[in-house]
């Protein structure tokens, strides 16, 4: 069978998984689904810089999940005789803490605390965000004016003093640091939400499904939201990286994580006493999330070219 | 049973020294089963009376009547039921995510009916379009099979009544008489009452029976197909309007 055999007969079985995921005529409610995200894949995959995002990604959900197996010694385990030892020491590739724990190890053990604080906050804010933004846009009037003056209110702080805040009230940890983080991130997300509801809210599709008389939880979600969402989607992985060195920078002042947790921030703390003459102890994780921030930034920017809602895929 | 009365009907946007009146005093029925033209230039309110008839334009005056039933500001979904409308920009009216699918069979759940798998296939069937349509996102589709779908949807609730903002005036040349004949054939086939807005004289002579002319949101004349194909038109306006879409008249080139 040749080339042109194959473009006139999409549907011969012949051809196999991948023609089938490229067809014009999808025959199934989830073969149209899987059809429009292959062709997003197919974009997104194009986009080298992204892709090397993505890969740094997948590897550190992968490093989390197996850190036991990963990890050379015990992340907690102090071995005062061997503290302070450079990199490319024996047994030690990146070099041991004030404590004599090895680096290495608290960094790999580090990506799930890390992973954790980013899926949550990933998760609160942008719903958050996304809730009171779309109610916001598509009630109008005094409900908009009200919730948009409390997102201003939020937005008037400064990110970080906000969330030391609220962190000094509810008391240090990891747990309090996400929610500070989240309180503090939702307001961008709500802007976004409401500035896309505004646009989509007078649109003929809106009118058309009024017309059929659905009810405006139906408009909402069903329609307005599909439509949020990418913006929402690519909004959150560029502030991801805010998300990790905003964790980091509480963890950096005490009120994260705390001291025995190899969170990333929190070796950067305990590092800088030492950074003068053992430079490895802060510029270790600092390196991990600078890397993990960057990886965030370039898959943001290649899911945008993806996502962007106007190019109407 | 699906007649509309239009009684001294007046629409207004705004309030105060902004107000601005897009339809004033407008008085015209619609006979059940008929299909009726409303033309007029951009901005003479023909687009309005049914906007302010689907409730989209929350300020009016005056009376509509639907069948027997008086409306008034709050529309149901049995209105819905009955009454459906088919917007002008196919390319808007459409949801960018949503496949024709998922369009058609979300109306079709919200107005309750249960086989909706099959109703779906009947309906791509009525509107010309085959199954192979059926998954398709609009970005996939041509913008006159677009305004197909946009026609499926509304005739997924088998209203009574279908309301035409300018069906094919989005639309290529070649394709707006395909959606013309297809929109014909509906009407005989459901019986259905048109009310069609169109600033084409000849797609109004060639949907409708009768026409009301507007201008300056106001009706300034009513006349039949008849008297309008036989240019006996009494108000200057229409004189106008006819004259222009009989095409290019050098009498009337070197009178200017």
């Amino acid at each position: 069978m040749n080339r042109q055999d194959i473009s006139r007969n999409p549907d011969d079985p012949r051809l196999g998984f991948r023609a089938w995921l490229l067809t014009d005529t999808p025959s199934s409610r989830l073969h149209a689904r899987c059809v429009a995200f292959y062709a997003g894949w197919l974009k997104l995959r194009s986009n080298t810089m992204a892709m090397v995002g993505l890969g740094i990604l997948i590897l550190l959900v992968l490093v989390a999940a197996f850190a036991p197996w990963l990890a050379p010694h015990d992340p907690l385990a102090q071995n005062l005789a061997g503290r302070l030892q450079p990199p490319l020491s024996e047994s030690h590739l990146l070099g041991t803490d004030s404590l004599g724990r090895d680096i290495l190890s608290r960094l790999i053990y580090g990506s799930r605390i890390t992973l954790y604080i980013v899926a949550l906050v990933a998760l609160i804010a942008p719903i958050a965000g996304l809730l009171v933004g779309t109610i916001a846009g598509y009630a109008g009037g005094i409900v908009d004016a009200i919730l948009m003056r409390i997102t201003d209110i939020f937005l008037a702080f400064p990110r970080l003093v906000l969330a030391l805040a609220f962190v000094a009230a509810l008391g240090a940890g990891i747990e309090n640091a996400v929610l500070a983080i989240s309180i503090t991130a939702w307001p961008p997300y709500a802007r976004l939400a409401r500035a896309e509801t505004l646009t989509i809210r007078n649109s003929d599709y809106i009118s058309a499904i009024r017309l059929q008389g659905a009810g405006p939880i139906r408009i909402i979600t069903r329609h307005i939201w599909p439509l949020c969402t990418s913006s929402l989607i690519v909004r959150v992985t560029l502030d991801m990286a805010g998300v990790i060195l905003a964790a980091a920078g509480l963890g950096f002042l005490g009120l994260g994580a705390q001291p025995p947790s190899p969170e990333w921030g929190a070796m950067i703390a305990e590092g800088r006493r030492f950074i003068l003459d053992s430079w490895w102890v802060a510029t270790m994780p600092g390196l991990a999330i600078f890397t993990v921030s960057l990886a965030f930034n370039l898959l943001g920017d290649g899911l945008r070219d993806v996502l962007d809602p106007k190019e109407g895929g | 049973m699906s007649r509309l009365v239009f009684n001294d009907l007046s629409v207004w946007f705004g309030e105060g020294a902004s107000r601005v009146d897009a339809v004033r005093h407008a008085t015209f029925e619609v006979p059940s089963g008929a299909s009726f033209g409303l033309v007029g230039e951009s901005g003479s309110g023909k687009s309005t009376i049914l906007r302010a008839l689907m409730g989209l334009a929350p300020d009016w005056s005056g009376e509509m009547i639907v069948g027997e039933q008086r409306l008034g500001p709050k529309r149901n979904r049995a209105f819905y039921k009955q009454v459906q409308m088919v917007f002008q920009d196919p390319y808007a009216s459409l949801h960018p995510r949503h496949s024709v699918d998922q369009v058609l069979s979300e109306v079709l759940k919200l107005h309750g009916f249960r086989d909706i798998n099959r109703r779906v296939q009947a309906l791509l069937d009525d509107v010309g379009l085959g199954p192979g349509f059926r998954f398709r996102y609009p970005h996939q589709l041509s913008g006159g099979q677009r305004q197909r779908v946009a026609i499926a949807r509304a005739l997924a609730p088998e209203p009574s009544v279908l309301l035409l903002d300018e069906p094919t005036s989005a639309l290529d040349v070649s394709v707006q008489a395909e959606v013309l004949n297809l929109l014909n054939d509906l009407r005989e086939e459901h019986r259905l009452t048109y009310l069609l807005v169109s600033h084409d004289l000849a797609v109004v002579a060639h949907m409708c029976q009768s026409t009301a002319v507007m201008q300056n949101g106001e009706i300034v004349e009513m006349l039949t197909v008849e008297d309008m194909r036989a240019m006996r038109a009494r108000h200057p306006y229409t004189c106008h309007l006819l004259e222009s879409a009989s095409g290019y008249n050098p009498n009337a080139a070197q009178a200017l």
